[in-house]
C-alpha cells in the first residue's frame, strides 16, 4: 500500500516517532528483563549500582560460575535450533499423532513433551557436557558471563516452591475448565433464546459492568465468616461429612469462577452470536436434541471463541493475589502471594535475590503464553471494546 | 428453544452467581451492623504459694473467656447498628481536624487518608494513560507494517505479568542502591532513597500504573485506528489541513467513543487499586480502599479478624463504585431502551 505523497511523513516525524516507540518498547520490557538478568548472579552483583556489573558478574565470575564464549555460542545456538524444531517439527508431530478431535489436548500434551526434552536437554545434559569441553579448551574456555542458577535451586528445590506451584495450576485448571463448561453452556443459551435472551443479557452485562468495577475485597468480605464456619453450618445437612471450606482450593475455584463468570458469559456470547443460527437449525432437523447440536455441531466450530475466553479465565486465576491470600492457608498457597513472604522476609541479599528468582519463575510461563496466543490475546482485548 | 432447555443451560452459571455473588453481597451488608465477640466472665482466682509458717495466696480477679463445653471459646452476636461505620470513619476526628482546615490530622485516620490517595491515584493517572496510549497507537500505525508486531508483543508484557511482579520488577530496580536511583544519583547530584518517604512511593506506583495499563488503552486506540475513514482524511488533506488539525479534527473523534470506554474502566481498575501496596510494600505511608478492607481481613496478631469493620469499610467502598458508575449505567439503560444492545 503506498500512500500518496501528501501523506507521506517528513523526515523529522519520521525519527522522533521511531524514537519514541524504541523509548518505549525499552521503557515496557527493561525491567522484566533486568530481573530474569538479577535472578542469576550473586546478591553483590545483582544490587550493584553500575549496570555492567549486573549483566557479566564480575563476583559470580570470581567463584567460578559463569558462562565461557564457547557455551554462549553453543547455548544460543542450541535456543535457536529449539524454536526452529518447535515451529516445524511439532506441528508436523501432532497434526500425524492425534485425531482430529482431539487437537486441543494433542498440542497440550505435545507442547509439554517438547517442553521436558528440552529441560532434560538444556539443564541436565549441556551444562557437564560443556564444562568437561571448557575444561580442555584453556583461554576460550574461561568464563566470562557471572550466571548461576543455584538461586533458582533454592526457591524450587530447598523452600519448595513446587508445592505453591502445584497449588496454582489446581486453581487456575480448575478456574478455567470450570468456567468454560458452566460459561459456553450459558453463553450458548443466551445467544439462541430470542428476545428473553437479550433482555437476560442485558443484565448480564449490567452486572458484568458492575464486577468489573467491584472491589474483590468486598466479596471476600462476605466469604470469610461463613467459609470459616462451612463446618458448623453445613453440618445439619450433610452430618459428619461436612467440610471447612477455608483453606480449600476447590473453594478458591468456585469463588474465582464466579467473580468471573459476568464476564465470561457476555464474551462467550458475542461469539456464539456470530455462529449462524442455521447449522444447529440442521442439527436438529437431523434429529439432534438441543444438547447434542451443541456438544457435536457447535463445540468443534467454537474454539477460537472458547481459547480467547480461557486465556482471560486462566489470567485472572493465575495472577489472584487477594482472594487466594486470603481465603488460602499458609500450608497450601498458590504462587503469589507464596512470593509475599519472599520480599517481607528480605533479612538478607540472599533472600531478596531467592525473591527475584521466585518471581521470575512465576512470569516465564506468562511470557510464553503472549508468544502462542498474542494474536488471540488482542482480539479479545479489543473485541469488547470495538463492538461498543 | 422452550424454558425448560434454556434453564438447563443457563441454570448452572446463575445458580454460581446467586451463591457466590449475590448471597456474599447480602452477608456483607448484614455483617456490617452485627460485631462477634467471645464472651468474657470475670472469675476470682486463688493462687497459693508455699510459706511458712503458712502458705501465701492471693486472691485476684481476672476476666477470661468463656469456654463451651467443646473447649472453644464462646462467642457471642451483638447487634450494634451504625457503631463499625462510626468507627471506620471516625466522624467525630475529622470533623474536628476539617474545622480548623487540618488536613495533616484528617489524613492520620485511615478510611480519609485511603480514600485521598484512591482518588489521587485515579486521577493522576487517567490523562497519562491515555495520552500514552494515543501516542503509542498512532506512532506504531504511522509505523511500517514490519516492525508492528514485535512492538505489539513487547507491549503486552507489562500488561499481562501477573500485577504484583510487575510492581515488585520496578521496585527493585529502585531498592537500596540499585541502577535506576544510583542513576538519579548521578543526573541530579543528590542523596536519593525512594522508600524513605511517602511522596515518592506514590510517584512510583502511578509510574506503575501507566506502565501496566497503557498496553490496553495502545491496543484499543489501535484497533479504532484502523477503521478511521480514509477518504475524510484525503480531503481534509486536500482542504489544506496539517497534520495536527487532521489529528485534532478527524482522527480524536473517531476515537472518541473509545477514549471513552478506556477511561472508564480504567477509572473501575485503579479505584480498586491494590496490588501496587503489596508490591512496593507501601501500607506504612500509602493505603487504598481495597488494602483497607484486605488488612481488616487479614488476621491480627491475636489471631483474630475484624469482620464487622471489614464489612463496614466494604460497604462503604461500594457506594464510591455506585457513584462511579451510575453514568455509565444510564447510559447503558438509555442504549437498550433504544434497541442497540
Amino acid at each position: 500500500m503506498s500512500s500518496p505523497k501528501s501523506m507521506q511523513q517528513p523526515m523529522a516525524l519520521q525519527l522522533t516517532s521511531v524514537g519514541f516507540l524504541a523509548f518505549w518498547c525499552l521503557i515496557a520490557a527493561f525491567p522484566i528483563f533486568w530481573i530474569a538478568v538479577m535472578s542469576f548472579k550473586d546478591p553483590i552483583d545483582a544490587f550493584a549500582s553500575n549496570p555492567l556489573s549486573v549483566i557479566f558478574g564480575p563476583e559470580t565470575v570470581a567463584t567460578g560460575r559463569g558462562l565461557s564464549i564457547v557455551s554462549i555460542v553453543v547455548g544460543i545456538a542450541f535456543l535457536w535450533y529449539t524454536v526452529h524444531l518447535a515451529l516445524t517439527l511439532l506441528p508436523k508431530m501432532v497434526n500425524k499423532y492425534t485425531p482430529p478431535h482431539l487437537l486441543v489436548p494433542g498440542w497440550i500434551i505435545g507442547a509439554l513433551v517438547f517442553a521436558i526434552g528440552f529441560l532434560i536437554v538444556f539443564a541436565g545434559i549441556l551444562p557437564p557436557v560443556l564444562g568437561a569441553v571448557n575444561s580442555i579448551l584453556g583461554p576460550l574456555g574461561k568464563p566470562i558471563l557471572g550466571l548461576t542458577t543455584e538461586h533458582y535451586k533454592a526457591v524450587w528445590v530447598e523452600n519448595a516452591f513446587y508445592e505453591n506451584f502445584i497449588n496454582s495450576m489446581i486453581v487456575t485448571v480448575g478456574v478455567v475448565t470450570v468456567s468454560l463448561t458452566v460459561g459456553t453452556l450459558a453463553g450458548y443459551g443466551l445467544a439462541r433464546a430470542g428476545s428473553a435472551g437479550s433482555f437476560i443479557a442485558f443484565w448480564i452485562l449490567i452486572i458484568a459492568l458492575v464486577f468489573r468495577a467491584l472491589p474483590h475485597s468486598v466479596l471476600v468480605a462476605g466469604y470469610l465468616p461463613p467459609f470459616i464456619n462451612s463446618a458448623e453450618i453445613l453440618s445439619p445437612i450433610l452430618g459428619d461429612a461436612a467440610p471447612t471450606l477455608y483453606g480449600k482450593p476447590w473453594a478458591v475455584i468456585a469463588v474465582l469462577v464466579s467473580i468471573n463468570q459476568p464476564f465470561t458469559i457476555w464474551m462467550l456470547r458475542s461469539f456464539f452470536q456470530n455462529i449462524p443460527n442455521e447449522l444447529d437449525e440442521a442439527a436438529r432437523v437431523d434429529g439432534c436434541t438441543h444438547f447434542q447440536a451443541f456438544r457435536w455441531v457447535i463445540m468443534p466450530v467454537m474454539w477460537p471463541g472458547v481459547i480467547t475466553t480461557g486465556l482471560f479465565s486462566f489470567l485472572l486465576a493465575y495472577n489472584d493475589y487477594l482472594v487466594c491470600s486470603l481465603l488460602l492457608d499458609a500450608q497450601n498457597q498458590t504462587m503469589v502471594p507464596a512470593i509475599a513472604g519472599y520480599f517481607n522476609r528480605e533479612t538478607t541479599t540472599t533472600d531478596q535475590v531467592e525473591a527475584v528468582a521466585a518471581a521470575v519463575s512465576i512470569i516465564a510461563p506468562l511470557f510464553l503464553l503472549i508468544m502462542i496466543f498474542q494474536r488471540q490475546i488482542v482480539s479479545g482485548l479489543t473485541a469488547g471494546a470495538v463492538k461498543g | 428453544m422452550n424454558t425448560k432447555t434454556f434453564a438447563a443451560f443457563v441454570g448452572p452459571s446463575i445458580f454460581l452467581m446467586l451463591l457466590f455473588i449475590a448471597a456474599p453481597l447480602v452477608s456483607v451488608f448484614m455483617q456490617s451492623f452485627y460485631v462477634t465477640q467471645p464472651v468474657f466472665e470475670q472469675v476470682e482466682v486463688e493462687t497459693c504459694t508455699p510459706g511458712f509458717p503458712n502458705q501465701t495466696c492471693v486472691t485476684e480477679t481476672k476476666i477470661q473467656p468463656v469456654l463451651g463445653e467443646d473447649g472453644k471459646v464462646v462467642t457471642d452476636v451483638k447487634y450494634v447498628g451504625l457503631e463499625s461505620y462510626y468507627n471506620v470513619l471516625e466522624p467525630d476526628r475529622a470533623w474536628a481536624a476539617l474545622k480548623v482546615f487540618d488536613f495533616d490530622a484528617l489524613l492520620t485516620i485511615d478510611f480519609w487518608k485511603a480514600l485521598r490517595f484512591t482518588l489521587t491515584f485515579t486521577l493522576v493517572t487517567l490523562p497519562l494513560v491515555i495520552g500514552v496510549g494515543l501516542a503509542i497507537a498512532i506512532t506504531v500505525n504511522n509505523a511500517t507494517r514490519m516492525i508492528r508486531g514485535p512492538i505489539i508483543f513487547v507491549s503486552l508484557l507489562p500488561f499481562i505479568i501477573t500485577p504484583v511482579i510487575g510492581a515488585l520488577s520496578i521496585r527493585w530496580l529502585f531498592i537500596g542502591d540499585g541502577i535506576m536511583t544510583a542513576f538519579l544519583e548521578w543526573w541530579l547530584n543528590q542523596d536519593i532513597a525512594m522508600f524513605a518517604q511517602g511522596w515518592t512511593i506514590e510517584l512510583l506506583m502511578m509510574f506503575y500504573r501507566v506502565w501496566h495499563v497503557a498496553p490496553f488503552a495502545f491496543l484499543v486506540f489501535y484497533a479504532g485506528l484502523q477503521t478511521v475513514n480514509q477518504d475524510t482524511l484525503e480531503s481534509a488533506v486536500i482542504d489544506g489541513a496539517s497534520r495536527w488539525e487532521r489529528l485534532r479534527y478527524v482522527i480524536i473523534p473517531h476515537l472518541m467513543p473509545l477514549i471513552v470506554f478506556v477511561s472508564l474502566i480504567h477509572l473501575m481498575d485503579s479505584y480498586r487499586v491494590f496490588e501496587e501496596i503489596v508490591g512496593f510494600s507501601s501500607q506504612a505511608y500509602r493505603i487504598s480502599l481495597q488494602w483497607l478492607t484486605y488488612d481488616l481481613l487479614t488476621p491480627d496478631d491475636s489471631g483474630n479478624r475484624s469482620i464487622s469493620r471489614a464489612s463496614a469499610s466494604a460497604m462503604l467502598t461500594m457506594i464510591g463504585i455506585v457513584v462511579l458508575l451510575i453514568p455509565l449505567l444510564r447510559k447503558t439503560w438509555r442504549d437498550h431502551k433504544g434497541g442497540r444492545v
